[in-house]
């Protein structure tokens, strides 16, 4: 244990990452660096120890580091540490949020450091929901002006003490590269020699900030700080964290939702080698072992009989009989402009609905939770998207006060949505309640796949009226559960869930009478949650289908069509342009080939992606190519931002093929990647992305693949088979005709 | 004018060759009565010899339970017994309460369903008296006279003694009762009509208790009577005639069960298992697979499960001992099993590129476990060279196996074969089964996605 | 006791012969890099070589491994194979969240020790059996070019 505690202590997780780093983490045991002995004293506080007992000369004063806000910290060797309050989840924003930092603090690139913030909703709240979130593609976003005044602020410190030091006014000093410079005198002061006198000073009311074309580090691809590790192994999320003694455990909760034990009998789990206990709980059984085998085998030889509840006849039937039942009544008025109703008399109505299946998240990493609990405090290793949030549930299950709860947030294998909950960390909690020492819980594939909170069923319900060749009316009803209204009720106001509307409120189409209502639906017996590409998931796909099928109800090109649209929006229209010229929209493609476009306004980006795909007689699809047009304003990290729509795209191809969770029997009939499918290496596309340049203020990027692919994959199959799928994922007995739409 | 006058002659031409039809067919519908009920050959003719009431055999009584456990309880006997004649597997619905019935069998005609076995007075057998049982389990009668469908294979469970029967009913009755009825069966007319079941018996059930054969020995005895009258292996292994009972001219040739294909079991070298070892048979019965074999699963899984894998090693021995005997009948349309390997990489050994789609899914979601050789790396059960099913141009089993997924009871991982029917379609798993069987196999099938629809309809 | 030879030292582990490599690996030995996914063979996370052919850990019993050369990902790096594959995903900056690359790297690079120049098809078959949720393929096929090439 002791040999995978230092890899824990030392890998390129634990530590903070280095800008300009790209050397693989220490080996183990190797002594300390000081930017080891510093990064250790980081992450972990399991490492901090390690930290403390780097034995050092200089007396206190002089060690302190200059920590002007919470995000900075400058030590006296110059290096400057951002103290992350996003987590990284592979979308490249520890780089991308310590780029801006360095691009406004002036500092040298290769002497940016980064560490996980504590959990601390005040401190570190993300400015749109006031927590401390990584959702939402939106870290980039929120952080920009905060993060660039507050090293704005910092930079301006430094100048002033450097001013104060050769006695020269700040303005005839610039910084560059972790230096103060007096041209004049041709003096230069590292920032870590200056720190001792920053820390008297204030920063002054208002620093002005950067000018964009003065950029340096910005816009210029940088390469990833959290990928080394990734590569050798040493990277330690939070499933890999080994405190000395720890045992293993996995649970399994009643298959059927809200059900709960009924009895277990563990006399063949015992028989089982490195067996240790059983735990059972209210709604769950554990078994605790000296490795996961144990655990994995202890479990599969209970013999567990569930009092299965309310919902033990709950069916995907009745998901959607309830759905559709309540997609047919008026909802609350989330949107109006103009007279919808009244000019729908005006042209030739059409009107279609689009459903969308429950989805589960299926991150790499499955859902796992590592605790020690203490008489005098608790520790929680996890990787969370909601980190605060893990230690209340934490201190809220140990019956702990907040500041006993240390709360280590881990890089994540894949969160999606599914680390903004915490379910994870209450079971792994109580189960350590019962455990002596450090309890690692892991859950197995099945269970993290028939216990997620799933994207909910959608049903949208669309009618425009057409009239020279332009839609004069245009009425879209959303159906479906209210995730915000559970997890962030203040902000589920007049009925209406922000989330489940975004981008379909702000639908970019120039229509003059328009009207959008939210029907809230909670399913029977299935807990819902966010899930990569949230509310545009739905609106997209039903909007940009809805738009192709209005087109072909008057035989126009769908670009043509969509360009007819855009005069309010010039910068979609200019992505659209972009992508029929660099997709070669019109030339000639193979028998049962098409193209199909889908534009999206999403999480402050505008998107145009053409797919291209061919579908033989017995109605299987291939999907040939992507191309994908972005603007999403200033650009930090260009080759983060592909790599995100190329992952993207991928994502949202999966659910559009093959995504299907269902219900039978109060409980989820997949388990598994054989009956929960991912595309793979072999079936996937050439993708091309191309970004547009813009001085606009950056826009999100995380999650708009995953958006954009389903309606440009089910107008491209249209386009090749002349059959309009509104209901995903595909059905290739509906394309093949075998079955009726 | 001719055309007018021929024709009373035409007439009566036409009657006289209908007549004479007619009379042919009589006479061939009463030859083939006389050859399939007359003539037919019982389960353990073919030995040839004298049989004799069991009162009268010199050798170990081949009925009961083994020496190990002549002692037990009659209930803990009765258990074995149970086992031994795998009541279990039709008595119990997917998920459902052991012997609690309900579990369907869809039959072109319509659905059956297993009655409940507990001894729930109302829905169960519990209000049965001893000659009740002993009339179900043998004559295929229920309490209420009402005759059952041959799925109940009381045709075999006829060769069982009264001291079994009395065993089987005393551990069934030493279970908890649940109140579980089964539905009724949607069977079409003419199929609804139990009563001509009666006719069927009276054909087709031998009803009388087993006789051994005083030439052979004790232990094929004793291996007679568990196939025979226990394992009923006849009724998956054996062909059935028109009139769905078993044919044993063709005895454990080989037949289609539930769209899972029965292998010929004989002793043919190249079609059944005369070239298998005594240690491959043995294990395959207690195990569910045979080093170089294969693997069962399926119906024939769910035999090892639930009945043979609990049996004692003599008792196997026996068994094997009795399969042996049985005369060799080739089954013309499968291969010798290709033993060697398949080449160690996708890259070499796909001569026929038919299969792409086949290939693409195989190296996503089959060669982790199975390897591009076909020999797992990890998992015994999961090596595919050398299986029949492999080997058999019709592919009925890999696609099944594809579909469904092979799970054997045993705790532990790598014996559990995913099912992939929910997600990949008709054509991926019959591109699949015919990439798999041309890849390992010694003969390439040619599976149509319309074939794979059909048997999902049947699962 | 049982014992293993995993990039190049012997280890003696305390582990039942059916106890999959995986969580041997894991959990008795502390090496974390090799990681657990599906535990079916369906997603390969859990990639290892054996004898420098690529194996699921999560399926392969510890008992069955005998005298063969195990290793992870903690040790590919030594091979050269593996130091390009390694290099190439960097430089192309293959990564997103990481956590399927331990077991992508592991079949690229047992790709790459026997076929130094691997089409497209070879990449699709030898790769396919690597999920990767964050949906890096595009990527992975670049940067196994990248490396051949290097
Ligand atoms: S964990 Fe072994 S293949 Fe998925
Ligand atoms: S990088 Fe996240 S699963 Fe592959």
């Amino acid at each position: 244990m002791r040999r995978a505690l230092d890899v824990l202590m030392l890998d390129e997780g634990a530590r903070p990452l280095q800008g300009g780093d790209r050397a693989p983490g220490p080996p183990e045991g190797a002594a300390l660096s000081r930017r080891d002995f510093l990064h250790a004293g980081i992450a972990m506080s399991g490492a901090l120890v390690v930290g403390f007992c780097v034995p050092d000369a200089l007396g206190a004063a002089e060690r302190a580091p200059y920590a002007p806000n919470a995000f900075i910290r400058i030590d006296r060797h110059g290096s400057v540490t951002l103290i992350m309050p996003q987590v990284e989840m592979g979308q490249g924003i520890y780089t991308a949020v310590a780029m801006i930092l360095a691009e406004e603090l002036d500092a040298d690139w290769s002497q940016v450091a980064l560490e996980h913030a504590p959990p601390d909703d005040k401190l570190y709240a993300n400015p749109v929901f006031g927590l401390q979130v990584t959702g939402n593609s939106n870290s980039v976003r929120s952080f920009w002006v905060p993060l660039r005044k507050a090293a704005a602020g910092t930079r301006s410190v430094l100048v002033q003490s450097a001013a104060q030091l050769w006695k020269v006014p700040p303005g005839d000093i610039r910084t560059e590269n972790g230096e103060a410079i007096h041209a004049a005198s041709g003096r230069r002061a590292a920032y870590g020699a200056l720190i001792a006198r920053a820390q008297g000073l204030s920063p002054p009311a208002n620093v002005p900030l950067k000018d964009p074309k003065d950029f340096k580090l910005i816009g210029v691809t940088q390469r990833r700080l959290d990928t080394p590790g990734k590569v050798n192994g040493k990277v330690v999320y939070a499933i890999d964290v080994m405190p000395p003694g720890v045992k293993f455990a996995t649970l399994a909760s009643c298959p059927v939702f809200g059900g709960k034990v009924k009895h277990v009998d563990d006399a063949r789990a015992k028989q089982v080698p490195g067996f240790r206990q059983v735990i059972v709980k209210d709604n769950f059984v554990a078994v605790v072992g000296d490795h996961m085998w144990a655990a994995k085998q202890g479990l599969e030889a209970l013999d567990i009989a569930w009092d299965e509840g309310p919902n033990a006849a709950v069916s995907d039937d009745d998901v959607w009989n309830q759905l559709r039942a309540a997609s047919r009544k008026d909802g609350a008025i989330a949107k109006t402009v103009g007279d919808a109703d009244g000019a729908m008399s005006r042209g030739k109505v059409v009107e279609a609905a689009y459903e969308l299946p429950f989805l589960a998240h299926a991150t790499m990493e499955p859902m796992n939770c590592t605790v020690h609990l203490t008489p005098n405090g608790c520790d929680v290793w996890t990787g969370s998207q909601v980190l605060a949030r893990a230690q209340a549930t934490a201190a809220k299950v140990a019956g702990l006060p907040l500041d006993k709860v240390q709360a280590h947030n881990h890089l994540i294998g894949g969160g999606f949505g599914r680390r903004l909950e915490t379910d994870m960390v209450a079971s792994a909690v109580q189960i350590a309640q019962a455990v002596d020492g450090p309890v690692k819980v892991v859950w197995t594939r099945e269970e993290d796949m028939r216990h997620d909170v799933y994207r909910p069923v959608y049903r949208d319900v669309l009618s425009a009226a057409l009239s020279g060749g332009r839609i004069v009316a245009w009425k879209h009803r959303v159906a479906g559960s209210s995730v915000i209204a559970r997890w962030l009720p203040p902000a589920f106001q007049k009925g209406i869930d922000i989330d489940a509307v975004d981008s379909a409120v702000d639908m970019p189409y120039d229509i003059p009478n328009f009207r959008v209502d939210y029907v809230r639906d909670e399913p029977p017996a299935v807990p819902t949650g966010f899930w990569r590409g949230v509310g545009p998931n739905n609106n997209a796909f039903a909007i940009e289908s809805f738009m192709d099928e209005l087109a072909g109800k008057i035989g126009k090109d769908p670009v043509a069509f969509r360009r007819d649209h855009l005069d309010k929006s010039p910068r979609l229209k200019a992505a659209l342009e972009l992508a029929a010229q660099k997709s070669g929209w019109g030339s000639p493609l193979p028998a049962r080939t098409g193209r199909g476009i889908a534009l999206q306004v999403a999480f402050g980006s505008f998107i145009a992606t053409v797919a291209e795909a061919e579908v033989d007689t017995g109605g299987e699809v291939r999907v040939r190519r992507m191309v994908c047009i972005v603007d999403t304003g200033i650009i930090v990290n260009p080759d983060t931002v592909i790599a995100q729509l190329q992952g993207g795209l991928i994502f949202g191809l999966t659910a559009a093929l093959y995504g299907k969770i269902t219900i039978a029997k109060g409980r989820v009939q997949q388990g598994n990647f054989n009956d929960y499918r991912m595309m793979r290496i072999n079936e996937a596309p050439a993708i091309e992305v191309h970004l547009i340049k813009s001085g606009e203020a950056p826009g999100g990027i995380g999650e708009t693949g995953a958006t954009a692919a389903p309606p440009a994959l089910c107008n491209a199959l249209y386009a090749a088979t002349g059959v309009r799928l509104r209901r995903l994922p595909v059905d290739r007995d509906i394309l093949s005709g075998r079955k009726a739409t | 004018m001719n055309t007018i006058s021929d024709h009373p002659r035409k007439k009566a031409g036409i009657g006289r060759l209908l007549l004479i039809v007619a009379s042919l067919l009589a006479v061939a519908v009463a030859l083939y009565f006389v050859y399939m009920v007359a003539l037919a050959p019982g389960a353990t003719d073919f030995a040839g010899g004298r049989h004799v009431p069991m009162s009268s055999y010199p050798g170990r009584n081949p009925s009961g339970v083994p020496a190990e456990l002549e002692n037990a309880s009659l209930v803990e006997r009765g258990e074995y017994l149970t086992r031994a004649a795998d009541c279990a597997a039709c008595h119990t619905a997917e998920g459902g309460e052991p012997f609690a019935g309900g579990r369907a069998f869809v039959l072109p005609f319509g659905t059956l369903y297993s009655t409940n076995i507990t001894p729930d007075r109302d829905t169960g057998i519990g209000a049965d008296s001893d000659a009740d049982f002993r009339n179900a389990l043998r004559k295929g009668i229920g309490r209420h006279g009402q005759r059952l469908y041959p799925a109940m294979p009381f045709a075999s469970y006829t060769y069982m003694t009264d001291a079994d029967a009395a065993a089987i009913q005393a551990y069934l009755f030493s279970l908890k009762p649940v109140s579980a009825r089964a539905p009724a069966s949607t069977l079409k007319f003419p199929y609804d009509q139990r009563w001509l079941m009666g006719i069927w018996a009276a054909l087709f059930n031998p009803d009388k208790r087993f006789e051994p054969r005083p030439e052979r020995s004790p232990e094929w005895n004793r291996g007679a009577y568990l196939a025979e009258a226990m394992a009923h292996c006849g009724d998956c292994h054996t062909p059935r005639n028109l009139m769905q009972a078993l044919d044993n001219r063709d005895k454990f040739a080989g037949t289609v069960q539930a769209g899972w294909r029965a292998y010929n079991i004989t002793a043919d070298a190249s079609s059944g298992v005369g070239a298998w070892s005594e240690t491959d048979l043995a294990h395959y019965l207690m195990l569910g697979h045979a080093d170089g074999r294969g693997t069962a699963a399926g119906p024939m899984g769910e035999a090892v499960d639930l009945s043979l894998r609990h049996l004692t090693p003599g008792d196997i021995g026996a068994l094997v001992a009795y399969l042996r005997t049985v005369p060799s009948i080739s089954s013309p349309d499968l291969p010798v099993p290709k033993a060697q390997p398949a080449p160690a990489t996708y890259a070499q050994g796909d001569a026929d590129t038919s299969h792409a789609r086949g290939k693409a899914i195989y190296a996503g979601a089959c060669a982790g476990c199975h390897d591009w050789s076909g020999v797992s790396p990890g998992v015994p059960a999961a090596t595919l060279t050398g299986s029949r099913a492999v080997n058999d141009p019709s592919a009925t089993n890999v696609a099944q196996v594809i579909l469904t997924g092979a799970h054997r009871q045993s705790v532990g991982a790598g014996d559990a074969m995913p099912a992939f029917g929910a997600t990949y379609s008709d054509a991926e798993v019959a591109s699949l089964a015919n990439y798999v069987t041309a890849r390992f196999g010694a003969e390439p099938s040619a599976l149509t996605a319309q074939k794979i629809a059909e048997l999902r309809a049947q699962d | 006791m049982v014992s293993l030879r995993i990039n190049g030292e012997t280890r003696e582990i305390d582990a039942p012969p059916d106890m999959p490599l995986l969580w041997a690996l894991r959990d008795l030995l502390g090496l974390t890099g090799t990681k657990f996914g599906c535990g079916m063979a369906l997603c390969g996370a859990c990639t290892v070589h054996l004898d420098g052919a690529p194996v699921r850990s999560c399926l392969l019993p510890v008992g069955s491994v005998g005298e063969r050369q195990i290793t992870t990902i903690e040790g590919i790096g030594t091979s050269p194979a593996g130091a390009k594959i390694q290099k190439a995903w960097l430089d192309l900056e293959v990564v997103q969240c990481g956590y399927c690359q331990s077991g992508q790297i592991m079949s690229a690079a047992a790709l790459l020790a026997r076929n130094p120049h691997p089409e497209d098809a070879d990449i699709d078959a030898a790769m396919a059996g690597n999920i990767c949720r964050c949906g890096t393929y595009v990527r992975i096929r670049e940067a196994i070019k990248h490396a051949a090439r290097a």
